[in-house]
């Protein structure tokens, strides 16, 4: 069949089977790899993207549900010119070295945004909860947990034009 | 994943005669079980039939009872200020299904269709007693949940929406299984002017209600009405994480955190 959406900001259409899941589409028809597949079994959360503006795993999304619909990879990410193009909170995991491997950050930053999206203030519980579905087997969370608040912080004073 | 037909029905009449009529077809909603059972290939369906383009199946409305559409997912429950300002317990247990993502996805339709024994949706529908809609009839929830992934619906039946009463006062505790977060045991208690309702989810292999303590918190509302109650373990779940005794402790022990959360 064939589908046709919004990613990353550009109109794209692709034909599939309807069998196919998302994190695959994005990794073996579209080369957009920086979506990674951890457990693929919906745990992990290594392969969160964003469809319509809400987090959502790709390894439990049927390629179908697409159709019609806007989707943002972390590699549709991306922060004002001038600083390497890091989204605020990418940035914020790179300060705080909240990635140890790197295998789980995508996932987590994607879900982080989704996070801070209406939340300029994240305490340190809201961001544990935010968190349950992105696993991370280097760091132990504290890093990121410091990561996500501070990057939910730089998101909002970036908007503001801070 | 094997191959499957896709169909994306835009009237319910029309996703109806589709289930009905193409053998070995299945229902998806949110697909936060079915997809993983695809991919276990615990199932192959012949065919899928897609329920997110049909009119009328999603939101939230108001009234002598809260009405949610069958395709509402769990982020809008938690999220909604009219279930938080009328049935708050309920907002808060979809707060706690799964994680964020599966929040995104996963609707209460599916939920509630799927049956999971250990799913937390079952214990808010059974302990509020709510009405389950579908597209043929309505369905009182203690004559649509039947044990283990077993409902009432009959083939060709699709829920379109929930319908809650209003409770005096409700809530919902659970003890989660913490790698899969679902419930290893919860209750949702519920307080109507008419008695009290307390429905358990995980513990066995389906939703079952406990009269000795309905019967006990109707007296008094109160989590020391049921703290001597011990509940059977005949019939509870032994497996890899908790022994049927353990659970049978954990049923108390969650009915009165949940009534603490009732009182707030």
């Amino acid at each position: 069949m064939q589908i046709s959406f919004t990613l990353n900001g550009r109109p794209t259409t692709v034909e599939v089977e309807p069998a196919t899941l998302v994190a695959e589409l994005l990794r073996e028809q579209l080369n957009l790899t920086g979506t990674h597949i951890g457990c693929d079994t919906s745990q992990c959360g290594a392969c969160v993207v964003h469809l319509n503006g809400l987090p959502v795993k790709s390894c439990t999304l049927l390629a179908p549900a697409l159709d019609g619909a806007t989707l943002l990879t972390i590699e549709g990410l991306q922060g004002a010119p001038g600083s390497n193009r890091l989204h605020p909170m990418q940035e914020a995991f790179r300060e705080n070295h909240g990635l140890q491997c790197g295998f789980c950050t995508p996932g987590m930053v994607m879900t982080a945004v989704a996070l801070a999206k209406d939340k300029p203030s994240l305490t340190e519980a809201e961001v544990r909860h935010g968190l349950e579905g992105n696993i991370c087997r280097c760091t132990g969370y504290q890093n990121i947990v410091l990561s996500v608040i501070s990057g939910a912080a730089a998101m909002h004073a970036a908007a503001k034009g801070e | 994943m094997k191959p499957f037909a896709y169909h994306q029905p835009d009237q319910i009449p029309d996703a109806a005669k589709l289930l009905t009529s193409i053998e070995d077809s299945k229902l998806v909603a949110g697909g936060m079980t079915l997809i993983p059972t695809l991919k276990q290939r615990l199932a192959n369906p012949a065919a899928l039939i897609d329920l997110s383009k049909l009119p009328g199946l999603k939101g939230i409305s108001d009234g002598a009872a809260i009405t949610i559409g069958a395709m509402t997912p769990h982020a809008e429950v938690a999220a909604s200020k009219l279930v938080q300002a009328k049935i708050p317990a309920l907002a808060a247990l979809a707060s706690m299904i799964g994680d964020p993502a599966v929040r995104s996805r996963g609707t209460i339709g599916g939920s509630v269709a799927n049956n999971d024994p250990a799913a937390d949706y079952p214990a808010g529908v059974l302990g509020l007693g709510a009405t389950i809609v579908t597209s043929a009839r309505e369905i009182l929830a203690d004559k649509f949940f039947l044990g283990l992934f077993e409902t009432a619906l009959q083939s060709g039946e699709i829920i379109t929406a929930i319908r809650f009463p209003l409770p005096l006062k409700a809530g919902y505790a659970k003890f989660k299984a913490p790698a899969s977060r679902y419930a290893l045991v919860g209750v949702f208690v519920a307080k109507f002017a008419d008695g009290v309702r307390v429905a358990v989810t995980g513990a066995g292999p389906g939703v079952f209600r406990v009269p000795p303590m309905e019967q006990a918190l109707s007296q008094n509302f109160d989590p020391s009405a049921i703290a001597a109650i011990k509940i059977d373990t005949d019939g509870l779940t032994s497996d890899i994480h908790a022994e049927a005794d353990y659970r049978a402790h954990l049923v108390t022990v969650m009915a009165k955190r949940a009534v603490d959360a009732a009182l707030g």
